[in-house]
């Protein structure tokens, strides 16, 4: 894993967490998985690199 | 009449006619604490050794059986010590440092705690509840023996509260009849279903969780578990949802299942279920005696405020947490330690009476902190909606693999003390390179000084803390007394106390509360600035 950092980068890793929960709250299934897909496209622009979302690919798998 | 509510597991103060009950006219006291629970112990200990008469009305005659607390945080232990009884609880308590968690039949990672060297006490001890009210119990028989006003009254139940322009008026059941008695001040300490918030008609709003657990305490006859903490998400054995093992005193294990929210809790209950789910956990080859189980639902709530008029809540009668992250007790125990003193100083006629609502102000903001910690955890071991269990399914997957992952496993966020950064009794901060972590509001944190521990110096009256600086012996402002605490960086080779107080300065002055937080801090001592920062802290200017 060269480049995907897969250290803790999280400042407050509780809040986050509670925010993303609260982003699906009340959702049907399908929401939140459309939710879900329209954040992980927003994140890899804002990610930008290939070699590094190729690696987070490749972890999540 | 008078029927026990639960059995006890130590009977301490047995009935006794007191002469308050035949006396002609109803007595007046100047605190009366409702309620024997850890919290109303230790604020009678606290008011006690301040010299304050401090009378427990308890509906019991000792403590109850069945340990419900177990994990007693380090800040816990350092108000214990304060008063006195912290010594035993840190001997017959297990300290632990390492977790781990499963999923299914994986582990998915392990943590050490690595506690920072040079505190006195360990981050965490586990000892059963009955023990730790015990040792404020026997502290509080010790400090009655050489004088200290404190008197329990066991079988005295407050059934009616009247509140009057500068008093209260309760009327206590005993096994000889009812009687009443005065106070100048009430402190409601009287557990989560608060007899007196009902008399008052006061709310207790929050959140329900729609889920059990099923606890049962195992002393174990044959076995060398370690003394690590576990917690499994969706066990392979079945027993639970989720599943707790934890040491405690006495070759007991805590055993916590997650059964979901419509049991039939009788069932559940008996010993051949409890056994069921235990022998798919341990194995059947793991020889056990259950000795103690209970199921439990819980809630995140609180009251409004804490503090109406002459009647003060503490503890969980003014606030419930779920158990996760054990900020129950550990809370109230912050909750005493917040109010001990203001309290002292009201009754003194030191200070003002709305020095109380700074009570109600920190304390309120420490049960929202813990309310929102424990919450989260709840949220996290109990996921609610189909996204939510997705979450916590793919942080476990990833949390195996990856670092970044395991700050997001939450089975429980364990108690710390807060910092009351917006407190309006805090004073400047003039200490511009200080450590964040003692900054104005702060908790004081632990350092070894010569000949022992910097917390053993600081707390009880308000201390002045000079540190590598001069500063007068002893100071009177306006009535209350300041104590001043001088250490040197050079006697502590560690290095800890300068890390932990000076930063990159060279010297500072730190004022002190009676609780050991940081109420306003600066590089030089001046009479001044000490006077205003005092007056401040004391809600008296
Ligand atoms: C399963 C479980 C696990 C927990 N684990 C932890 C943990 O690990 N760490 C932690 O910090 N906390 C934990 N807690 C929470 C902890 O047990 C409570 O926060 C703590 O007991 C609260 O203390 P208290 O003194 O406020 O109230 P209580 O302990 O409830 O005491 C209230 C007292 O008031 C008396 N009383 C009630 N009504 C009257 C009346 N009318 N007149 C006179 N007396 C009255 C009662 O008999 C009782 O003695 C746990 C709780 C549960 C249920």
């Amino acid at each position: 894993m060269a480049h995907l950092n897969t250290q803790p980068n999280l400042p407050s890793p509780d809040e986050f967490y509670a925010d993303l929960l609260a982003a699906h709250e009340g959702l049907s299934d399908d929401e939140s998985a459309a939710l879900n897909n329209r954040l992980i496209l927003l994140l890899a622009n804002h990610i930008g690199r290939h070699d590094v979302l190729c690696d987070a690919l490749g972890a999540a798998k | 009449m008078f029927q026990d509510r639960y059995p006890l597991a130590f009977k301490l103060y047995p009935y006794e006619k007191s002469k308050d009950q035949d006396a002609p006219k109803a007595v007046r006291h100047p605190v009366v604490i409702v309620g024997g629970g850890p919290v109303g112990l230790a604020t009678a200990l606290d008011l006690g050794r301040q010299g304050i008469p401090a009378l427990v009305l308890d509906d019991h005659e000792g403590i109850g059986m069945g340990s419900r607390a177990i994990c007693f945080a380090k800040r816990t232990l350092d108000i214990a010590n304060r008063y006195g009884c912290g010594a035993p609880m840190l001997e017959k308590g297990v300290v632990w440092n390492v977790g781990k968690v499963f999923q299914d039949d994986r582990q998915v990672f392990e943590f050490n705690l690595l506690p920072e060297s040079g505190h006195r006490n360990p981050a965490f001890i586990n000892l059963q509840q009955p023990y730790f009210e015990k040792f404020i119990f026997e502290k509080i028989r010790a400090e009655q023996d050489t004088g200290t006003p404190i008197e329990i009254r066991g079988k005295n139940r407050v059934d009616a509260v009247d509140v009057r322009q500068d008093h209260v008026v309760l009327t206590v059941a005993t096994p000889d009849g009812p009687y009443d008695v005065e106070a100048d001040w009430v402190i409601a300490c009287d557990g989560a279903s608060s007899p007196v918030r009902g008399m008052l008609d006061l709310g207790f709003e929050g959140r329900v969780f729609q889920d059990s657990f099923l606890i049962a305490d195992i002393k174990m006859k044959s076995t060398d578990f370690p003394t690590e903490r576990w917690f499994w998400f969706e066990p392979y054995f079945k027993s639970g949802a989720s599943t707790l093992l934890h040491k405690q005193p006495d070759d007991v294990w805590r055993v916590d299942f997650q059964i979901g929210w419509d049991v039939d809790r009788a069932e559940e209950m008996k010993e051949e279920n409890i056994r069921k789910r235990l022998d798919a956990m341990l194995g059947d080859d793991v020889d056990y005696e259950i000795v103690w189980s209970s199921i439990y639902t819980f809630q995140c709530r609180r009251m409004n405020k804490f503090r109406h008029g002459r009647v003060v809540f503490a503890g969980d009668a003014a606030h419930q947490v779920s158990p996760f992250g054990a900020r129950g007790a550990n809370s109230g125990i912050q909750d005493v330690d917040n109010l001990g003193w203001k309290l002292g100083l009201v009754i003194a006629g030191t200070a003002p009476e709305n020095l109380l609502d700074t009570y109600d102000d920190e304390r309120v903001f420490g049960a929202d902190e813990n309310i929102l910690n424990s919450t989260r955890s709840t949220d996290f071991i109990t996921p609610k909606s189909k996204a939510s269990k997705g979450f916590r399914d793919a942080v476990l997957m990833l949390a195996e693999k990856y670092e970044f992952a395991r700050p997001l496993v939450n089975s429980g966020r364990l108690s710390v003390p807060c910092t009351y950064d917006a407190s309006r009794l805090n004073g400047p901060d003039h200490l511009p390179n200080g450590p964040d972590r003692t900054r104005v509001g702060s908790p004081c944190p632990d350092a070894p000084v010569a000949g022992g521990f910097l917390l053993d110096h600081l707390g009880t009256d308000f201390v002045l803390l000079a540190i590598n600086t001069e500063a007068p012996e002893q100071i009177d402002i306006d009535g209350i007394k300041v104590r001043t605490v001088s250490v040197r960086t050079s006697d502590n080779p560690t290095g800890a106390l300068a890390e932990r107080y000076l930063g990159s300065e060279a010297q500072a002055v730190y004022l002190i509360r009676p609780d050991q937080h940081v109420t306003a801090r600066g590089r030089v001592y001046t009479e001044d600035a000490l006077r205003a920062a005092l007056l401040k802290a004391c809600g008296k200017d």
